[in-house]
């Protein structure tokens, strides 16, 4: 707003200058308004009321630190299970997820796309549909327990699913193309050349993977695992299908809390703690992994 | 010895790729072969094959308009998302400015935060606002959690760009709007295409999100949880698959056209 701005002579320019703000402006305000200002007023519902002692008398309102730390302490379980099975379902992806993408990227040729659009055609599907798939395939009617059974591994009386390992491959499996593309598209900007470089320098395939691949798809790694893990951590999908009583997640009790108990200032206050614990996590990780612009 | 250990690594990423996609699609394949399931009530044992699921797709109540309310939204929502993603992918991929940080943090966050928490806050926000929870506000929150995917994926389409073609463009006096029009566009377009099939697939399969906000009204997803505990009919099968289905031959199709183009 200053006098060049707004001098007709420079009227190109300051065109130029607004037009990035002009770009912005619409898809910015959407997030500010869906995602910003909720974002603020759940963290204003979660002291709705004191937590610790809640007197329905007085209707007094809690304290932050107050709230926070009783809606993570009366829930530790659920949130260390959470943050464990999310880990390793993230490992387990990864080890499928990285050959994958390797292939697609390097071994695929003209067939590229079409591979691509394989790792995303799962959504259509539908997320539960492929869950309650999951838990048939593997349940006591299924075909992997028949087989199971026939070969004695396997009794009347046990299962496979109903239990933390169900949840576990269900979250890697349903989160594996969110894994698959990041990994991909780093993978893909690897040039070729750089691959035979290293071979003619006399180093055997494991060693250029070591030393060329790897580091030059760590950015992949990074989004891959961070894409994995966060809505794995946040699902209660998997562990409601796949898993039994035992296996309760953060997201499961939020969820609860939030539709079927109508506690919105406990269920505000865990879903802010979850977030924090996440960002705090998230910020860790790229600081250790060293990438700088991860979007 | 070199030469057979190169060619076993070769072939152990071919074996290791086709057991990653046996591993993707063994569930919809259950899916598919369970479509054709003579079921009675639940759709969990093998009693026959028969066409009549798929003759009837339609046959449960609330299934067919259930799937309609999902393409509506993922439709509207993509569109809207993908406009705005680009938007701002141009914005950032293409022009400097002040508060780029912030921006890319807001960029960010929606891809940080889980997905209850993305719903938990909207549903909050629209409870205090006394919005009517149903058809649109699924929408507004699908657009929501669009936007930075189309952004990201936009945005590594225009960073991969060789910036000698627009100079080319330009010394060969193109003015900016045609530079843009004739060349950057166009080039850019095949991420945006991209772009927006993420955000209708991501759209399509929502179930945390659209669960919080939707209110009354059923998506195609919602009405499978809410099927799954009485059993579900083989039609939610038949769905599942014809949509999979679908998806894989425009994809295919799209690939054979744009392959015939290239060599004409």
């Amino acid at each position: 707003m200053n006098a060049t701005v707004a001098s007709p002579v420079k009227k190109p320019r300051s065109r130029k200058i607004a037009m990035p703000y002009l770009l912005l402006l619409p898809g910015m305000l959407w997030l500010i308004t869906f995602f910003l200002i909720p974002i603020l007023t759940l963290v204003k519902t979660s002291v709705n009321m004191d937590l610790a002692n809640y007197d329905p008398t007085t209707g007094a309102t809690g304290s932050f630190w107050g709230n926070f730390w009783y809606a993570f302490r009366t829930h530790e379980a659920p949130f260390a299970r959470s943050f464990i099975y999310a880990l390793a379902a993230t490992l387990i992806a990864l080890c499928i997820a990285y050959p994958l993408a390797y292939g697609i990227a390097f071994k695929a040729g003209r067939w590229k796309n079409v591979l691509l659009v394989l790792v995303v055609a799962p959504f259509f599907t539908s997320f539960i549909l492929r869950t309650i798939a999951w838990k048939q395939i593997l349940g006591q009617q299924g075909p992997v327990f028949r087989l199971l059974l026939d070969l004695h591994l396997v009794t009347y009386q046990s299962h496979i699913t109903a239990s933390a390992g169900a949840v576990i491959a269900g979250l890697s499996y349903n989160f594996l193309p969110f894994m698959t593309l990041p990994l991909y598209s780093s993978l893909e900007r690897i040039d070729p050349r750089t691959l035979e470089a290293s071979g003619d320098l006399y180093a055997n395939a494991f060693t250029t993977f070591r030393k060329v691949t790897l580091p030059l798809s760590l950015p992949g790694v990074v989004a891959g695992t961070l894409l994995t893990f966060i809505p794995a951590a946040g699902d209660y999908v998997n562990a409601e299908i796949l898993g039994n009583p035992s296996t309760t997640m953060i997201g499961n009790v939020i969820n609860a809390q939030f539709l079927r108990t109508s506690n919105y200032t406990l269920a505000a206050a865990l879903s802010f703690v979850f977030m924090v614990i996440i960002i705090a996590i998230v910020l860790f990780y790229i600081s250790r992994a060293g990438t700088e612009e991860l979007v | 010895m070199k030469k057979l250990s190169r060619w076993f690594g070769k072939n152990l990423i071919r074996i290791y790729m086709v057991l990653g996609f046996t591993y993707l699609f063994i569930p919809i394949l259950y899916t598919i072969v369970f479509s054709f399931n003579d079921y009675i009530k639940s759709n969990l044992v093998w009693r026959g094959f028969t066409w009549h699921n798929w003759q009837t797709p339609c046959g449960v109540p609330n299934i067919c308009s259930d799937l309609g309310n999902s393409l509506k939204i993922g439709l509207i929502a993509t569109f809207v998302a993908t406009i705005l993603g680009t938007l701002i992918a141009f914005a950032l991929g293409r022009y400097a400015f002040k508060g780029r940080p912030a921006v890319n943090t807001l960029i960010f966050l929606p891809m940080a935060s889980p997905e209850l928490v993305l719903g938990a806050s909207l549903l909050t926000i629209f409870i205090n606002l006394g919005f009517n929870l149903g058809f649109w506000t699924i929408v507004i929150a699908h657009v929501m959690f669009c936007i930075s995917f189309v952004v990201v994926t936009v945005k590594a389409r225009i960073a991969s760009l060789d910036p000698r073609l627009e100079q080319a463009a330009m010394d060969l006096y193109a003015n900016e709007r045609e530079t843009f029009r004739r060349i950057t566009f166009p080039l850019v377009a095949p991420g945006i295409a991209g772009a927006a099939l993420l955000a209708f697939s991501l759209s399509f399969d929502d179930f945390i999100i659209t669960n919080f906000n939707s209110g009354t009204v059923e998506t195609f997803p919602l009405f499978v949880y809410h099927n799954a505990e009485r059993g579900l009919p083989a039609q939610a099968n038949v769905i599942g698959s014809s949509m999979f289905l679908i998806a894989l031959i425009i994809v295919l199709a799209g690939q054979i056209v744009s392959r015939k183009r290239k060599i004409a």
